[in-house]
């Protein structure tokens, strides 16, 4: 229908705009944007290394957006991502680190497992405060992002600490890191990109396919009604941000195996938070989210190499948040049309 | 005599639907016009045409002989022409007179002048006898209440034509009655006023002319003192619609539902159900009548599982399901159709298909395991769309885009779907246009005789004398007496309603 075409429109057309509002900015600061956008171009996918480093920076990006977006699905604003990313990474770092003993093929899927059932657990307080208490998710989600922020600092500074300098874990076990796919020069392109993408895929299919997603949906558009069909409201929360802290564990976890190989204190560097743009821009539909991360992967990339011919890299910061006021500012205009309906 | 408004061959199109096809409307000085009309009849368009919230695209409006075209409701209303909306548009914490001066505050300079102000709402409350207390907060207020601000609103701004759109829809009938009286003090003041209504009696008690519309079109102009509800309702339809619903004796068998000196607690924890006690029997229909807000609502939350009710027994079908959950209630065949179709009975967001399972979506057909069985669940929606005859027959549309009535034919079609045992009814055709009406009542009849057990919870008193093999009277949170149809005056019914017991008022008679 009409509807879905609207919803695919919409976030491509906005990228354009803010493409053209930026170059307005470019202009003003004496650059020629035209220039500037070539760079930003070659730096995401001028070369093979470009496309790698791009699709590396996007893996996180889709998995912290379908953790956003299932979330919204279901109802509930999760903006506990981050925390839950720090969580995942850590608890998974020091399980992947004793597993020296354990070939890849069982250490590779236990640590995502581990990660993903921490982000699970943690992501669950909330879900429990809610369903019990009524705590606004919004709320305790952001105090369990400092708890987060705060525990792993002391985990890597005192109990887990090696080294000077930046605080970090020490180095997981080669079976559990993950294999490459490509290496180019330094950069290597990790299979976690294929684990992100086939998370899509199964939340895509929990959501249209299964009873489960059914009941997840409704509650998540109207609870009463939910509740009157006889779904249990309570069971539903808990389950959602589990689901939800699961897929944010996994995106600090996937971090830690493919990319760093450790546990540091930066890893999480506000991935958590991008996902709830990223979630809003793909319009919290799975296959929307990977395009939506890919979209945010690319630009943060090519952006260094923007910086090289003289425009400051936080332009680009200007184009996201350009581009998330236009597909906001569309489900205010879409929301105001649905209740209209309603009240005839 | 004057002609307060004239809309001439009016022509409103919206993509797909041409909404006003030449409509012609002539409204009297100091008449009662009422317009009348099924829902999506054209009625709400051509009022908002001539309150300049939509323009047309062709014809002429003229006001008091003048020609005018509104850029919007400000134009409207400085031609003397307000509204009161079906929905209030008032701030709950300030007062009447603050709300009713609201947006044309006078006072001097920036400052707000409230003395004057209270002086001159409370005249006009005073003239035309709306008895409203100009410092009580809206807050306070009851819904009756609250609409006669809406009324002082339009008054405050000098409205000499007043459109009231469906202002009894929200009203009990003490309520009802005081604003026909408000109407017809205002009509001999010489205000004219245009009423939206669909329940043929009301029209027939206030208005002096009618406007039928049926499918954008006016089938009809008639005075009241020509006409009867019948015609006016074939103009409507365009068809007979038959009034009297008609029903054979029940045959009541064995006892479905039995509730014991139940008690629950409304949302702000007070009592609002004070020990209630009643049976329902396979194959009647028991109905309970009674005002809005004496704990109706909370006994069938009770009864449903929506609700913990404090104290007492519910039985189903000789099991105890006092504490029982909404899907175990579903499971063992309890149907419900609640009062709230938006809040309860659908998700808006949902295509139909889906809302046609809400309740049996996780077990066989609709489910095989873990996954939906969209083929099943298309199919039996389709039966579902050709026996209940819902429009458009698109099970893919989303609940949003139905009309009211057709949304109360998908919460009836998946209900009666289930093959209930009992169903619990609430508040049926609240909303509901003459035809669809007619359609929920011979629904509810069939189940019926096909042996269900029904509970019938309405505020609509014609609906419980046509319907009910027996009623129950609720009054505070308590059943003021049990009475068959045919065994009881509608004044007896009525004094019930206002917390009379069954035994006080027949004492009293004999």
């Amino acid at each position: 229908m009409n509807q879905k075409l609207w919803s695919f429109l919409v976030p491509v057309l906005s990228v354009v705009v803010a493409l053209i509002i930026a170059s307005f900015v470019i202009l003003m600061i004496g650059k020629n944007p035209i220039t500037a956008y070539a760079a930003l171009i070659r730096g995401a996918l001028g070369s093979k290394m470009a496309i790698a480093s791009t699709i590396v920076k996007t893996t996180p990006l889709i998995l912290t957006g379908l953790a956003v977006g299932f979330g919204f699905r279901a109802g509930l604003f999760n903006i506990g991502a981050e925390g839950q990313m720090i969580v995942g990474a850590m608890v998974a770092t020091a399980f992947a680190i004793n597993v020296g003993w354990m070939p890849a093929v069982l250490a590779i899927p236990l640590t995502m497992l581990v990660g993903m059932v921490a982000g699970a657990a943690y992501a669950s307080i909330a879900g429990f405060l809610k369903a019990k208490t009524g705590a606004h998710e919004v709320v305790t989600t952001i105090m369990l992002n400092w708890i987060a922020d705060y525990l792993s600092s002391y985990v890597v500074t005192v109990p887990m600490g090696v080294g000077f300098g930046t605080p970090k874990s020490p180095e997981i076990a080669s079976s559990a890191k993950l294999p490459p796919l490509m290496v180019v020069q330094a950069t290597e392109l990790t299979s976690g990109i294929i684990v992100a993408v086939l998370a899509a895929i199964l939340m895509k299919i929990l959501l249209d396919k299964t009873s489960k997603g059914y009941e997840l949906k409704a509650a998540g558009f109207n609870p009463y009604a939910a509740e009157y069909g006889g779904i249990k409201l309570a069971d539903n929360i808990v389950l959602a941000m589990a689901i939800s802290g699961a897929l944010a564990g996994l995106a600090g976890t996937l971090e830690v195996m493919g990319v760093h190989h450790r546990f540091l204190g930066t890893l999480s560097g506000g991935k958590g938070f991008d996902g709830i743009s990223i979630a809003l821009i793909g319009q919290n539909n799975p296959i929307g989210i990977i395009f939506a991360a890919l979209l945010m992967g690319a630009l943060r990339n090519g952006s260094n190499e923007m910086q090289f011919v003289g425009v400051p890299k936080h332009i680009i910061m200007i184009v996201q948040a350009i581009i998330i006021f236009l597909v906001a500012a569309d489900r205010i205009v879409r929301t105001i049309f649905l209740r209209k309906k309603v009240a005839k | 005599m004057e002609k307060a408004v004239e809309m001439i061959q009016i022509v409103k199109r919206f993509p797909q639907v041409v909404a006003n096809d030449h409509v012609d409307l002539t409204v009297l000085k100091g008449e009662i016009h009422a317009i009348v009309g099924e829902n999506g009849a054209g009625k709400t368009t051509l009022m908002n045409q001539l309150y300049g919230l939509l323009k047309p695209d062709f014809g002429e409006i003229r006001i008091f002989g003048k020609k005018v075209s509104f850029r919007g409701p400000r134009d409207a209303i400085s031609m003397g022409i307000g509204m009161v909306h079906q929905h209030f548009m008032l701030v709950n914490n300030l007062t009447v007179a603050e709300n009713v001066v609201l947006g044309s505050e006078t006072g001097i300079g920036p400052l707000f002048d409230l003395k004057r102000a209270r002086k001159r709402v409370s005249e006009l409350s005073e003239r035309y006898g709306l008895h409203v207390d100009v410092d009580a907060k809206i807050e306070d207020l009851p819904v009756g209440m609250q609409q006669r601000v809406e009324i002082l609103k339009v008054l405050y701004r000098g409205a000499e034509i007043l459109i009231l759109d469906e202002p009894t829809a929200v009203l009990t009938p003490q309520e009802t009655e005081e604003l026909f009286e408000t109407m017809f003090k205002l009509r001999e003041n010489g205000k004219t006023i245009i009423f939206i209504s669909h329940k043929l009696n009301e029209v027939m008690r206030v208005s002096d002319r009618i406007t039928v519309m049926r499918q954008g079109r006016v089938t009809g102009v008639l005075n009241k003192d020509e006409t009867n509800p019948r015609e006016i309702a074939r103009l409507m339809v365009g068809r007979d619609v038959v009034f009297t619903v008609e029903k054979t004796p029940a045959k009541p068998d064995g006892v479905v539902l039995k509730v014991e000196d139940l008690r629950v607690k409304d949302y702000r924890n007070l009592e609002a159900v004070k020990g209630v006690s009643f049976e329902v029997k396979a194959g009647e229909i028991y109905a309970i009548a009674g005002v809005a807000g004496n704990g109706q609502t909370e006994l069938v939350e009770a009864l449903t599982g929506l609700r913990k009710p404090v104290s007492g027994k519910v039985y189903f079908l000789g099991k105890d399901v006092t504490h029982a959950t909404p899907r175990e209630l579903r499971e063992m065949g309890m149907g419900h159709i609640p009062e709230d179709r938006h809040k309860y009975g659908l998700i808006l967001q949902f295509p139909a298909y889906y809302n046609v399972i809400l309740g049996r979506h996780y077990r066989p057909p609709f489910a095989k395991g873990e996954f939906l069985a969209h083929d099943k669940i298309l199919t039996f929606a389709e039966e579902l769309f050709n026996r209940f005859d819902v429009r458009p027959n698109n099970v893919r549309m989303l609940g949003a885009n139905f009309s009211g009535g057709n949304q109360q034919k998908l919460v009836i079609a998946r209900e009666v779907g289930l093959e209930p045992k009992l169903m619990v009814v609430s508040q049926p055709t609240r909303g509901l246009d003459v035809g669809a009406t007619e359609f929920v009542h011979r629904t509810l009849i069939q189940l019926r005789d096909s042996g269900v057990a029904i509970l019938l919870v309405s505020m609509e008193l014609d609906e419980i004398l046509s319907l009910a093999d027996r009623i129950a009277v609720m009054y505070n949170g308590q059943i003021m007496g049990e009475v068959e149809p045919n065994a009881v005056s509608i004044e007896e019914i009525g004094l019930m309603m206002a917390g009379h017991r069954l035994e006080e008022i027949r004492g009293r008679v004999a």
